[in-house]
């Protein structure tokens, strides 16, 4: 008796201080766990690109892609977002080979703006002046490969740029330093091709064309021309960061954007909380209403359940999404069900004439298979939803809802049976039967 | 024993609202978002007044996006479907409603790729179907013990029938819901059903452990009297527990955000048909199942 009262002091006050630590943590402007919102709330940008694999060899793809992310990770910290996610996620799953890099931008509502920085690669390319192009004056509106050859040498053996600057005049020049491979490319091309025009290609425009006159060994060029004044100096500056921050080492295309407005999400938010608050009003006012004294009870490892269930939110920490805080609702109304399926044992047990303690015991004894196999079957739900969910939403659902499941195990139980086990039960008066059945009873 | 002894009344309805179903989901079919076909959303709000449709579809003809739709939404907002766009084409939209100076702000775009969208598609049935049946091996492995009088498969086949009872009725809630409201399924709809799983098979098992404690107890008694008194004896719990969710899901729904109103929803529904079936339906079943079994004997 007075060791079950002890624990359930100890308990109450644990329960206290979590939700104080919870409470406080969040008043806190620059709290060290804050609760991690989705794009969904906090307003943002969702992009899902499909990376084209088609020309690298199996065995590659995966360097190829982390390489990628790296380049795109590097690109969105020029950006300046704050906890960026840049993930990849391979599709082998179905055994389907798609590769995907999925980018979210919490606090980036200009996608255009987004989709610049990501996905902006400064296309390098040389090329051969073909030979029968021989009047460049009268090249207007004829397409790039009717005048040039290609010669494989782009961007992508590139392994570093560096602005330099003409001695005489001043000007801006991009020094150019290709790899192993792109060197011996570059040394093959001036080789082969002395006396022709070897035009160097930058997004499409053509930045300068030189005569080839000797073969070039070492893996170094130059662009030069076009960067004159301020402007050209800021112009090269930077397409030297640019070109340093890499070419994408594979393809990738837009499959998928999400924009979500601030408002939107602040408005969802609160709309969210709202209902919670008072979801747990009302059932609280039923569980007391119907269960009376055990009802109270509930109540509490109720509210127990709620607070440890946001400290774990927030030291996880759990990203919630508007489909997070649905399944934590949802889940209130779950959690009670093993109260429940105890307390009509407690009433079945009284009214077999047992003494109090005795169906206290027997009601949670005999309850806890059908609580035990039913959360079994919810965690099942559960796991196959965050492994198999198509998008981060049901994911953000599928993990509040396994960690739901699991605390309310904890506290519908442990924490109810503690405080039931507090008061004295022999002879039990009339008043403390009252209290402690339910329904229409007396 | 009541629930026993009028069961083809309660299994009638049940087939009524399964078969109201079946036909709603052939004659209309469901009409699914853009998760899964691909498409692309954009939520627009005008922060003084809000044109009439007409007008913003008059804005938006120059701009060849296909076929597409407009719907009003809050007080100032317009919801505008498309087919799969780019940000550049998504621009362009904006600018056109924004024409003439009136302001605009943007509050959403999704714009999913048809390829997204088929394998959400997939991996959506992937998840019902797994889910269903680990449940099914679950309940077969928890019931193992008991095989008199109905052996513990049988409890996973009625398991299985409830189960797609509970799933029909949402889906043909919803197939009417997009006929007549164009409301859509999306992902999260998938999710709603795969919560109802969860919560129904939960339900069930409550009344499944009562009817496995009680034929331990009285190994005597007739299957049918077992079965009647074990869902009398689970009835408030069943009853309250399902009170609790609704209450909460009633609650979102009225209170809660936008985005998961149809979510709610489904869920709602749902949870109304899985509490009716674990009670009505699923444990009389186990009778009829018993009866059979006797009469072939």
């Amino acid at each position: 008796m007075f060791k079950n009262r002890f624990f359930a002091l100890v308990l109450l006050l644990i329960g206290i201080a979590v939700g104080y630590g919870v409470y406080t943590s969040q008043i806190k402007a620059d709290s060290k766990y804050p609760f991690k919102l989705g794009l969904d709330l906090s307003g943002g940008t969702h992009l899902v690109y499909e990376a084209d694999t088609s020309k690298i060899a199996p065995t590659d793809i995966g360097n190829a892609m982390s390489a990628l992310r790296d380049v795109i990770e590097r690109r969105i910290n020029i950006f300046g977002v704050s906890e960026p996610i840049v993930q990849l996620e391979g599709g082998s799953v179905f055994g389907n080979n798609e590769h995907r890099l999925i980018v979210e931008l919490p606090g980036v509502t200009d996608l255009n703006q987004a989709i610049d920085v990501i996905g902006k690669t400064p296309s390098l390319e040389f090329l051969l002046l073909k030979d029968e192009v021989k009047d460049l004056s009268n090249i207007e509106g004829k397409a790039i490969s009717d005048l040039f050859d290609t010669t494989g040498l782009t961007g992508r053996l590139l392994e570093r740029a560096a602005l330099e600057f003409n001695q005489n005049t001043g000007e801006a020049i991009v020094a150019l330093s290709f790899n192993k491979e792109g060197a011996d490319l570059f040394a093959k091309i001036t080789k082969e091709n002395i006396g022709k025009n070897l035009a160097i290609f930058l997004d499409g425009d053509l930045k300068s064309m030189p005569v080839i006159r000797d073969e070039i060994v070492g893996g170094k060029a130059t662009i030069s021309g076009g960067f004159v004044g301020e402007a050209g100096r800021t112009e090269a500056r930077t397409l030297v960061r640019n070109l340093n921050l890499g070419a994408l080492p594979v393809p990738i295309e837009l499959a998928s954007s999400q924009t979500i407005g601030a408002t939107l999400g602040d408005e969802a938010l609160s709309a969210d909380v709202t209902a919670g608050v008072m979801a747990f009003a009302i059932i609280a006012l039923f569980l007391i209403l119907w269960y009376r004294l055990p009802g109270l009870f509930s109540v509490v490892s109720l509210a127990m359940y709620v607070v440890v269930n946001l400290a774990i939110f927030k030291l996880i920490p759990v990203t919630l999404t508007a489909a997070g805080i649905a399944a934590f609702i949802l889940s209130l109304g779950m959690a009670v069900d093993a109260n429940i399926l105890i307390f009509e044992r407690l009433k079945e047990e009284l009214k077999k004439g047992s003494d109090l303690q005795d169906a206290v015991r027997e009601g949670f004894h005999r309850a806890w298979p059908s609580i035990r196999d039913s959360n079994i079957s919810s965690i099942i739900t559960g796991v196959v939803l965050y492994f198999l969910g198509s998008s981060a939403v049901i994911t953000g659902f599928a993990l509040v809802f396994i960690i739901g499941v699991l605390v309310s195990m904890f506290t519908a139980i442990t924490v109810s049976r503690t405080f039931l086990l507090i008061f004295k039960f022999q002879n039990a008066g009339a008043f403390k039967r009252f209290l402690f059945s339910n329904g229409f009873s007396r | 024993m009541f629930v026993v002894t009028y069961r083809k009344f309660f299994y009638g309805l049940s087939a009524l609202l399964m078969i109201g179903s079946i036909v709603a989901l052939s004659v209309w079919g469901l009409k699914f978002g853009i998760d899964f076909k691909g498409g692309a959303i954009l939520e627009v709000a005008y922060t003084d007044v809000r044109p009439e449709t007409a007008q913003v579809k008059e804005a938006l003809a120059p701009l060849s996006l296909g076929e597409y739709s407009v719907r009003t939404t809050g007080e100032k907002g317009f919801i505008i479907r498309t087919k799969t766009i780019t940000p550049a084409e998504k621009t362009a939209i904006v600018e056109a409603l924004s024409k003439g100076g009136v302001a605009v702000t943007e509050s959403r775009f999704d714009s999913i790729g048809p390829l997204l969208g088929a394998e959400a598609a997939k991996k959506a049935m992937t998840s019902i179907a797994l889910v269903i049946l680990c449940i099914v091996l679950y309940i077969t492995f928890a019931f193992r013990a008991v095989s008199e009088p109905v052996s513990s498969w049988k409890y996973g086949l009625v398991a299985i029938f409830s189960l797609i009872h509970d799933v029909l009725v949402p889906a043909g809630v919803f197939a009417v819901l997009g006929h007549f409201q164009g409301i859509e399924v999306d992902t999260l709809f998938v999710t709603a059903l795969l919560v109802i799983l969860g919560f129904s098979i939960h339900d069930t098992i409550v009344v499944f452990d009562r009817v496995r404690e009680n034929l331990r107890l009285n190994r005597r008694e007739d299957f049918a009297t077992t079965v009647g008194t074990s869902i009398n004896q689970t009835f408030a719990r069943s009853i309250n527990t399902s009170l609790t969710v609704l209450i909460a899901l009633l609650v979102l729904y009225f209170v809660g955000g936008e985005s998961t109103r149809h979510f709610t929803l489904a869920l709602l529904v749902g949870i109304v048909a899985g509490t009716y079936s674990s009670i009505f339906l699923g444990s009389p079943l186990l009778v009829t199942l018993e009866q059979w079994q006797n009469k072939t004997k």
